[in-house]
């Protein structure tokens, strides 16, 4: 039902709102597409059109086979994968736990709370990052991809306040059965955040995902390359994979592997997040504000 | 910031508190490890800004040189010109970029369709979640010199536009990136600030017969202060950090005259020119003013009467 004061607004208003946002939402959607739509494109649609195709005529998988059929790229994308899963699984442990014991009064709980906040001030810098990586000998070891990305204190700063509003009485009445920290983080304070958890588990794999720069700092070997230096390397800079980097004999048609290699990077990403979405907004609003 | 969980005093011995919570710091020690290794050793690790650092000494048995890594960054143009486009580029970040988010909440907040609005919102936030690489990527296969808009605009019979290698037009590019980025990201904070405003002030304005302006100048825009004023306190704090990986992926396009920021020269300077002490001076001399503007901004803030924020003690 429409309130009083949100009266009908003057068309003029309408056509001014409908123009700025469906132009936004087009800005943002027409590159997308244009880019699945050449990644489908056959080489004869690309020649066509002239490089770009708006909808392939006759869609083919041939790029993506190329793409999964091994060789530098196919590593990569087993690369990130590996790096996604077990990083997010990692951070999300570290994080749960380490915001679970802050949430609560504990002995040794505001030292380390303050440890994790002071994080939030200041970076340590990238040469002193390197070294330290360095000096652990993780220098072209994927651990160099998922360690340091470990813990966000972003992140943290969303659990913790959500487990605070945990209610006390429930893990007291837990404790006095006879259950440990450990069984009723397990089975009652995990179970009651799954929503939190899922979305901060989101905002680590994005981050796992889309590991760049630290892939560019830590890796010099090529064959552990992740999907995004791949992306920079073949597709930004335009430098051209040798049909034996492939895998395949002959290669496609190199725009629609390129585009290929931006699907590939993105639709993960646009997988999973509608299903989270509507938790967003929790989430963002305990981490910024409150935090 | 955080609510204080003081812990209860329950004047119980440290052996009886630990009897009591050993399980609850069990659970730290990975998360606290974790701390050690990879933000406060790196943090004691900026020491070499202060020696004439030799990978194969380390930091160990390298010379201590005081601040002359400092000195020779004051003296080094190529530093001033990277902190000087780093300003410049923060500027219009922020004059650019931040009013945007908050005008398209206005915009969402104000639609009747909570369909049109859900829509818009599914696919505003999708960016958020693409890497850097991707969104350049998409920038160049869109308004790159063989990308399609200036495809049309050959086929068309014009000539193409250099959107993406014209140094003048970086700082516009890069702001179009950001705004095509995060935008409707940044959105979500300010349509949650609107969500809680009392309807009833509303209602109360309408009765009164303040029309549709007059009720975003007077109702709206201030609900929205406080949430607008801890925004910039945190930009403000991260001024310096104007976006590195945008920087460095398009340096080689536009050269470093326009994309060299602190962070690329940091990273150039140390990792690649292997002038080590040189780039953790940068580093350094960027994190301790990056924290000092925080803190500023965020004293300035509460003298204005606004929570920030770090509440002050008390406050």
């Amino acid at each position: 039902m429409r309130p009083v004061w949100k009266e009908n607004p003057a068309p003029a208003y309408q056509a001014i709102k409908a123009l700025v946002l469906g132009g936004f939402a087009l800005v943002i959607v027409i590159p997308i597409l244009v880019v699945i739509s050449t990644s489908l494109a056959s080489d004869k649609d690309i020649i066509d059109a002239g490089g770009y195709v708006l909808w392939p005529s006759h869609p083919t998988f041939k790029a993506y086979q190329t793409l999964f059929s091994g060789g530098l790229m196919g590593r990569a994308i087993l690369v990130s994968v590996f790096v996604t899963l077990v990083g997010t699984a990692i951070a999300l442990a570290v994080t749960i736990a380490l915001a679970y014991a802050t949430s609560r009064p504990v002995l040794f709980g505001r030292p380390v709370l303050l440890m994790v906040l002071f994080t939030l001030l200041f970076a340590p810098g990238i040469i002193p990052m390197f070294l330290v990586v360095k000096q652990l000998g993780l220098l072209d070891s994927l651990w160099s991809l998922i360690l340091p990305g470990a813990l966000g204190a972003f992140n943290f700063v969303v659990l913790r306040t959500f487990f605070m509003n945990v209610p006390g009485e429930l893990l007291e009445s837990a404790r006095i059965d006879g259950a440990s920290d450990f069984m009723i983080l397990r089975k009652i304070v995990m179970p009651l955040s799954k929503a939190v958890i899922a979305v901060v588990g989101l905002f680590y794999a994005v981050g796992f995902w889309n590991a760049f720069f630290n892939a560019l700092l830590y890796l010099n070997d090529t064959s552990k390359w992740p999907v995004q230096v791949i992306l920079r390397t073949y597709v930004l800079q335009g430098k051209s994979l040798s049909a034996d980097q492939l895998g395949v004999h002959p290669p496609p048609q190199p725009q629609s592997l390129q585009m290929a290699v931006v699907v590939v990077a993105l639709v993960p990403i646009a997988m999973v997040y509608p299903f989270l979405q509507r938790h967003f907004t929790k989430g963002v609003i305990t981490g910024a504000v409150k935090g | 910031m955080l609510k204080s969980t003081k812990p209860v005093k329950t004047g119980l011995p440290l052996a009886a508190k630990w009897r009591r919570d050993w399980q609850m710091v069990l659970l730290m020690i990975p998360g606290v490890v974790f701390l050690l290794v990879f933000f406060y050793l790196p943090v004691l690790g900026n020491v070499v800004a202060f020696q004439d650092f030799q990978p194969y000494l380390g930091i160990m048995h390298s010379e201590w040189n005081g601040l002359q890594n400092f000195v020779n960054l004051y003296d080094n143009p190529d530093f001033w010109d990277a902190l000087r486009n780093t300003l410049l580029l923060a500027a219009v970040q922020l004059l650019l970029f931040f009013p945007v988010p908050i005008g398209l909440a206005l915009i969402v907040d104000s639609l009747v369709s909570n369909r049109l609005r859900r829509w818009f919102q599914t696919i505003a936030y999708l960016p958020h979640f693409l890497s850097w690489v991707l969104v350049v990527t998409l920038f160049q296969q869109s308004l790159g010199g063989a990308g399609f808009v200036n495809n049309l605009l050959r086929h068309a019979g014009l000539d193409p536009i250099p959107f993406m290698t014209n140094p003048d037009t970086f700082p516009l590019l890069v702001v179009a990136q950001l705004v095509w980025k995060d935008a409707g990201w940044a959105m979500i904070i300010f349509l949650a600030a609107l969500t809680t405003v009392d309807v009833s002030l509303y209602e109360a304005a309408a009765a009164d017969g303040a029309g549709r302006w007059r009720r975003l100048w007077h109702i709206t825009l201030p609900s929205l202060r406080t949430v607008i004023v801890l925004l910039l306190i945190l930009r403000i704090g991260d001024i310096l950090s104007v976006g590195f990986e945008q920087f460095i992926l398009q340096r080689d396009s536009v050269g470093p005259g326009a994309a060299e920021v602190l962070d690329t020269f940091t990273y150039y300077a140390g990792v690649v020119g292997g002038d080590w002490s040189s780039g953790a001076a940068a580093g350094l001399a960027k994190g301790v003013v990056g924290a000092l503007l925080l803190w500023g901004a965020n004293s300035l803030a509460h003298r204005l009467g606004e929570p920030g924020i770090f509440q002050r003690r008390g406050a």
